[in-house]
């Protein structure tokens, strides 16, 4: 990695929306005129001072940021390594780091002149941060759903359903999110001309990877900035979970030139990689095309796509985001794996210690920080980011901690 | 050499009419009966056969053709399967163009060269391939071209004039106007925005242009075969497979006399609808 800082590694994609091979525009000819007009008028707003405010505005003021980097005391002395600090972005308005993506692409759509939105949905996050943002815009809300999230994210389709947004459970493939993808895109091809399409993380056709990892990133630049007011230095390891990677990559991305600062993707392996039974699409999976980009996928050998498995909703998804595939093939980051019972434990773990309830999406990256923090020097550091909190997971998570006498 | 798909529109042109095209989904419902039905299109005076490529992700289709795909799937059906059924068709049917529309990630994984040498060697004539638009003609498009296969391109109701020299700059074949904003087999088009389009694309390229998505009725297939150089019927034709497989979800003798009779009205209708 010598060569890091003469080649920033934060300058990706390249015009055609490359991350290397992966990334790149993969749509249907309908929706290519729309995408070109993302891609301009994303371009224009990056560079409109006004747009840097009014969305400036409305993290602070509404979201809460920034959200704090907290030292997580009780854990650091559980594991009785390194220091844990939390990258507590489970405190954002709506409850995940999900807003911080959609306000930027609402706020887009808006100079845009769209007021009607679509959006795909796993757990629900990215749902309700849309539902919040279009009724905080007065914009019209639809929401694709696999039936199967549908039934085990139950509070957050109310909560949509009470922001004025229409949810429309997907029934197709095996109902998650990755059909619920499927069902967006096909919404909006029937749409093009009048619908924006949020996408919730850092996945599709260029610019949406470029686009959703810029707007996130403001998770990063902010724990860079409170890492060095609260310790005087740079993290040695950062670390979070991945489904399409968009909590991760907002963390990561301002940290890639940092060569000294070793970084972790944490996907699910659900019942384990080798049961085959799992949504690690860098671990178990090939590079493939699927929804608008080329990135690695969980696949057969005829190129069909295979179906994840997760306890958590959010990261149930066959792909992952072209940057992280790219990363994954430089071997900038370290993605690595946790199950579902890992996951599991260190729900229960963070719930006990901090009194903090996170989301099944970040006790994935606990439970890897968990394999390695012991191990590392006290006067070490490592982030994580919490990207969620675990109010959504409730209904899934107490008869399972029952069913195994943990409660 | 002339192809055989310029051979098809020359002949239609001869009698005065658009071209019928006709897509069915490769191994829907099962192997054999997918061969049966292919026999029966060119039975039944179909001009030009689309064979799709069964996809686990069809993103441009609608509930028709997705069901048409797993139906494929489930029953054993991949990317060298369609290939053989190909090769199969073309030594029973030498003069009929063949082809295979789909979905990149099957090809991609197959191999491009590997996948492009296999099909011109069946005796595939062109590709349709929904998520490969202009942007990324270096994946398929060209190396296609190099093979000596057409690569024929949807236009649609989005194909702004900026766009449609972009589009079809690399475009061979025929052209294949989606004349919805929409997936397939969902709703119509209306007659003038068939002929208003027509004009616009034609203004553009010499191919010529057929108009499909949503062409449901012999009564439509003629309308949209006499407004255009032809006509493509998918959606109608599939859904005769899923009424009429059985239990084991297999085909049944219907399957096959049914669409025989609902194609043989398509062609019907595109016949006695001169343009």
């Amino acid at each position: 990695m010598t060569d890091v800082n003469l080649n920033s590694l934060r300058n990706q994609p390249d015009e055609r929306g490359r991350f290397g091979m992966h990334g790149g525009r993969f749509v249907a000819e309908t929706l290519m005129p729309l995408i070109l007009q993302v891609e301009s008028s994303y371009r224009a707003a990056t560079t409109d001072a006004d747009f840097a405010r009014e969305l400036a505005y409305y993290q602070t003021h509404y979201v809460g940021r920034p959200s704090p980097l907290y030292f997580a005391e009780r854990l650091t002395a559980h594991y009785g390594g390194a220091k844990l600090y939390l990258k507590r972005d489970e405190l954002n308005h709506t409850g995940a780091h999900k807003i911080n993506n959609v306000l930027g692409q609402a706020l887009l759509a808006k100079r845009m002149g769209k007021t009607k939105i679509i959006a795909e949905t796993g757990a629900g996050q990215h749902g309700v941060a849309t539902a919040t943002a279009c009724a905080l815009f007065d914009m019209e809300c639809e929401v694709f759903m696999g039936e199967e999230d549908v039934r085990r994210q139950k509070p957050n389709v109310d909560r949509m359903r009470l922001l004025g947004a229409k949810v429309h459970p997907v029934t197709s493939g095996t109902g998650t999110l990755k059909d619920a993808m499927n069902e967006a895109l096909r919404y909006w091809v029937a749409n093009a001309e009048t619908h924006f399409y949020i996408i919730g993380t850092v996945a599709g056709p260029h610019p949406y990877p470029q686009m959703v990892r810029d707007f996130q990133s403001v998770i990063g630049k902010e724990a860079r900035q409170q890492i060095m007011d609260a310790e005087g230095r740079l993290p040695d390891t950062i670390v979070a979970c991945i489904g399409g990677g968009s909590n991760a990559m907002g963390l990561f991305h301002p940290f890639l030139d940092d060569e000294d600062v070793t970084i972790y993707g944490v996907e699910a392996a659900g019942k384990g990689i080798p049961s085959g039974l799992h949504a690690a699409s860098l671990t178990g999976g090939t590079p493939g095309v699927l929804h608008g980009n080329r990135t690695y996928l969980l696949q057969d050998d005829d190129g069909q796509i295979i179906d994840a498995h997760s306890i958590s909703a959010g990261l149930d998804y066959p792909g992952i985001g072209p940057e992280h595939s790219w990363l994954h093939d430089m071997k900038r980051v370290n993605y690595v794996s946790a199950t579902d019972e890992e996951a599991l434990d260190a729900f229960q773990l963070c719930s006990r210690l901090e009194g903090i309830i996170p989301a099944l999406e970040p006790s994935h990256a606990l439970s890897f920080v968990g394999t390695i923090i012991g191990d590392m020097d006290k006067d070490e550091i490592v982030i994580l980011n919490m990207c969620g909190r675990g109010d959504k997971d409730l209904g899934a998570v107490l008869p399972m901690l029952e069913e195994r006498g943990k409660l | 050499m002339t192809s055989r798909i310029n051979t098809a529109f020359a002949n239609a042109r001869s009698e005065g009419r658009g071209i019928l095209g006709v897509f069915v989904t490769a191994g829907d419902p099962d192997r054999q009966t997918s061969e049966a039905i292919l026999d029966a299109l060119v039975d039944s005076k179909v001009d030009i056969v689309e064979l799709g490529m069964p996809f686990s992700d069809p993103m441009a289709d609608g509930p028709a053709i997705q069901a048409a795909s797993l139906r494929a799937l489930k029953n054993g059906m991949t990317l060298a399967g369609t290939l053989e059924l190909a090769r199969g068709f073309r030594q029973r049917h030498p003069d009929t163009p063949l082809v295979l529309m789909g979905y990149y990630n099957p090809i991609y994984i197959y191999g491009v060269d590997r996948f492009l040498a296999d099909a011109s060697d069946a005796g595939v004539d062109g590709l349709i391939i929904v998520d490969l638009p202009p942007e990324e003609d270096d994946e398929l498009c060209e190396p296609a071209a190099e093979a000596g296969l057409d690569f024929i391109r949807l236009v649609t109701p989005t194909s702004n004039e900026k766009r449609l020299p972009v589009v079809l700059g690399s475009a061979s074949g025929f052209v294949y106007y989606v004349a919805i904003t929409g997936i397939t087999g969902t709703r119509s088009a209306a007659a003038d925005t068939i002929s208003a389009a027509y004009k616009r694309i034609s203004a553009v390229t010499d191919l010529p242009v057929v108009t499909g998505f949503g062409i449901r009725t012999p009564g439509q297939a003629g309308e949209a075969a006499s407004l255009s150089d032809g006509a493509i019927v998918g959606s109608a034709v599939v859904e005769i497979i899923a009424d009429t497989i059985g239990a084991d979800g297999n085909g049944t003798p219907e399957t096959v006399s049914k669409i025989a009779a609902f194609v043989g009205d398509l062609a019907d209708g595109v016949a006695a609808a001169k343009g």
